[in-house]
């Protein structure tokens, strides 16, 4: 065994982890009567067997990935950015409203759509700033800080949908009118993707890679978050590299509830977020933060999530079960790390 | 509104409180000794999946609450395993154990959505439940309404006035010092953990078998509860009093949210139930903010009478965590 690289032994134990996440859903599966590998097989035709299924796949892999992008700047300097749900549901409000604003004027389309792009960032920001406000001036923890700001975000939705910005006549959980299609990201025809929204996508994850890689900001981050005492020491201004980063993310989160807006929806809709800001923090887990890995592994996360969409209909089982293996998948990863290191640790004694 | 309906309303008040005391004792003695179990709002609501499934297919609420128990121990073992014998992160466990057992309450209690299953019956206790006013509002209640106010006092009891109790307040502050003084840090804190999460686990049967009965799957309105636990184990400063009268400071802003809303028709129902969450991040604030440095600067400044008022307020709504929460121990 001690000839095994330190690299065959990390790779060991990491198809380990996934073989113990399948074999956890597959336990799932049978304990609820249902034909597992019927249900694995629904999972991939629903995201690969066409082209109109892989866009749609695209189409969950953008905000996911940036979502993903903002929080590996939080991870980075040691935070838990929870309320990143609520910080792409505000960006989302802002695009919303900046977009109804146009609405009658004369603003030529390209125009009003980047302009609610940029006021989604600000919104997202803003939300974001407010839980980093709460943790480094408040002294309050930002999990809850981000998670009671979550809730009031999900509140502030419902109350514009069914209040101020109601359909004609009524109010309902459908949302607020949809905008006509010139404010929609221009799209491929006969898909729902929007070539735009990929790119933007791209160009965000890589300027998270070069930020966190190749700068002495991203360098000074990671020191924060290693050791925030011997970072102070050292002189680096810890409040503001952690204001810093909450508003980073929540520029990322706020651009991938824009995006949710102008390339998706098309109106603000009650549950906006679709729950990619917690999905992003199970990716940044898993890719253990490094930038690049996030690109594949949240195409995984969001081919899981799209594929599963047709289990009710075909197999009457709960789309739940996406949730089941990517949960099941991270935990799986990070108890096998933990042996890992009690392992090699016995090895060397 | 008459009195008798306000009393009942106050009675309903202490019914709905119960499973937030399970919950929140329950994490204030894993706290206590120095974990963090996060997965909480997970954890209720599988065990509120569970103990309903438990309870339809047996036909005892018994075993539907024994169920829950079962599970929610479980959950915090594999968060003690990971963190205290494999050293990972507690609050990266438990965040996704918080979303993993949410999905597998929606996968698996598919089947069992909707049905209609036994539920808790009221248990009047003779001679007090003729008590005017106290009557009504404590001894017409149901069993685990009764044994969620026990458990305030017994934990309070336990913590603060056996030699056990100051033990587990010394694993959870000086986890080396008490181990000096004998005791097995981390055997300890694997059992208060699964105390804990056996406390944590009775919350979810509480909801489905009484306060809101049924299993709905994703509309069963526990989505939150949890999180909303977690906070008010730190508003009560890790202390079952304090966090007991958290937890039914909660439940009265909800049921004041549901008295208020024919009243107020232009805002959303949604609305007012999220009434509460900037309030908790108010209470959090107030709680935490005297801990902050830049306070203490600013206070420094001022004159001395406002200086000792503010400082005096601030003390006395201040809560700090037991020191070594989170740190895992190394015994040797």
């Amino acid at each position: 065994m001690q000839k095994l690289s330190d690299r065959g032994i990390n790779l060991l134990f990491q198809s380990g982890a996934i073989l113990l996440a399948l074999l956890f859903t597959t336990i799932v599966l049978v304990l609820s009567d249902a034909p597992p590998i019927e249900a694995y097989r629904n999972i991939l035709i629903g995201s690969f067997s066409s082209w109109k299924q892989f866009s749609d796949v695209l189409v969950a892999w953008v905000p996911l990935l940036l979502a993903t992008a903002g929080l590996l700047v939080t991870f980075t300097a040691g935070l838990w950015n929870i309320g990143i749900e609520g910080q792409i549901t505000l960006g989302a409000i802002f695009c919303t409203g900046l977009l109804r604003l146009t609405l009658g004027g004369d603003v030529p389309p390209w125009m009003a759509i980047s302009l609610s792009i940029l006021a989604g960032m600000i919104g997202g920001a803003l939300w974001a700033a407010l839980a980093g406000v709460l943790k480094t001036f408040g002294g309050v923890n930002e999990i809850f800080g981000g998670l009671g700001l979550n809730f009031v975000a999900t509140a502030l939705t419902l109350w514009l949908i069914f209040g101020p910005w109601k359909r004609p006549g009524i109010g309902s959980m459908s949302g607020t009118e949809p905008f006509p299609m010139e404010l929609w990201l221009p799209q491929i025809p006969g898909l729902r993707l929007s070539v735009w929204s990929i790119l933007i996508a791209v160009i965000g994850i890589a300027i998270i890679y070069l930020l966190l890689q190749g700068t002495y900001f991203g360098l000074k981050l990671k020191a924060v978050g290693k050791n925030m005492r011997s970072a102070y020491i050292l002189g680096i201004p810890t409040t503001r590299y952690m204001m810093s980063s909450f508003l980073i993310c929540g520029l990322f989160a706020g651009l991938a509830g824009s995006i949710q807006v102008v390339a998706v929806y098309h109106r603000l809709i009650p549950s906006i977020s679709s729950g990619y800001g917690y999905l992003g923090l199970l990716v940044a887990m898993l890719v253990n933060y490094q930038a690049l890995w996030s690109i594949p592994v949240s195409l995984f996360f969001a081919a899981l999530n799209i594929g599963s969409i047709q289990l009710p209909i075909v197999l009457k089982l709960d789309s739940a079960l996406a949730g089941v293996l990517q949960g099941s998948l991270v935990l799986f990863v990070l108890i096998m790390q933990g042996a890992r290191s009690r392992f090699t640790k016995r090895l060397l004694r | 509104m008459t009195g008798i309906s306000i009393l009942i309303g106050l009675a309903g008040i202490i019914t709905a409180a119960a499973p937030i005391v399970f919950a929140t004792i329950g994490e204030t003695i894993t706290e206590r000794a120095g974990v963090i179990n996060l997965s909480v709002n997970g954890t209720i609501i599988l065990t509120a999946m569970v103990g309903f499934a438990t309870a339809v297919t047996t036909g005892s609420t018994l075993l539907g609450f024994l169920a829950g128990m079962l599970v929610g121990g479980l959950v915090s073992l594999i968060i003690a395993f990971s963190s205290i014998t494999l050293k990972q992160s507690q609050v990266a466990v438990g965040f996704v154990l918080a979303l993993l057992c949410r999905d597998l309450a929606y996968f698996l209690g598919n089947p069992f959505m909707g049905l209609s299953g036994p539920r808790l019956s009221n248990f009047h206790i003779p001679l007090l439940k003729d008590i005017p006013l106290l009557g009504v509002l404590f001894f017409r209640q149901d069993v685990m309404t009764y044994l969620s106010i026990l458990l305030i006092f017994a934990a309070w009891i336990w913590i603060f006035r056996t030699r056990p109790g100051l033990m587990l307040q010394g694993i959870g502050e000086r986890p080396a010092a008490a181990f000096v003084r004998g005791a097995n840090v981390n055997l300890m804190r694997y059992v208060y953990t699964v105390i804990g999460g056996a406390l944590v686990g009775l919350a979810g049967p509480v909801y489905s078998l009484s306060v809101k009965a049924g299993w709905k799957g994703t509309i069963s309105g526990l989505d939150g509860i949890g999180w909303i636990a977690l906070a008010i184990t730190i508003f009560g400063g890790w202390n079952p009093l304090r966090a007991a009268f958290g937890a039914y400071l909660f439940a009265l802003l909800q049921w004041a949210g549901l008295v208020l809303q024919p009243s107020l028709p232009n805002i959303p129902s949604q609305v007012l139930q999220v009434a509460p969450f900037p309030l908790m991040i108010l209470a959090l604030l107030l709680v935490n903010i005297g801990n902050t440095e830049w306070i203490e600067r600013t206070l420094a400044g001022l004159p001395e009478d406002v200086r000792r008022l503010i400082a005096k307020i601030l003390r006395s709504l201040r809560a700090s965590p037991p020191a070594s929460l989170g740190v895992p121990f190394e015994q040797d």
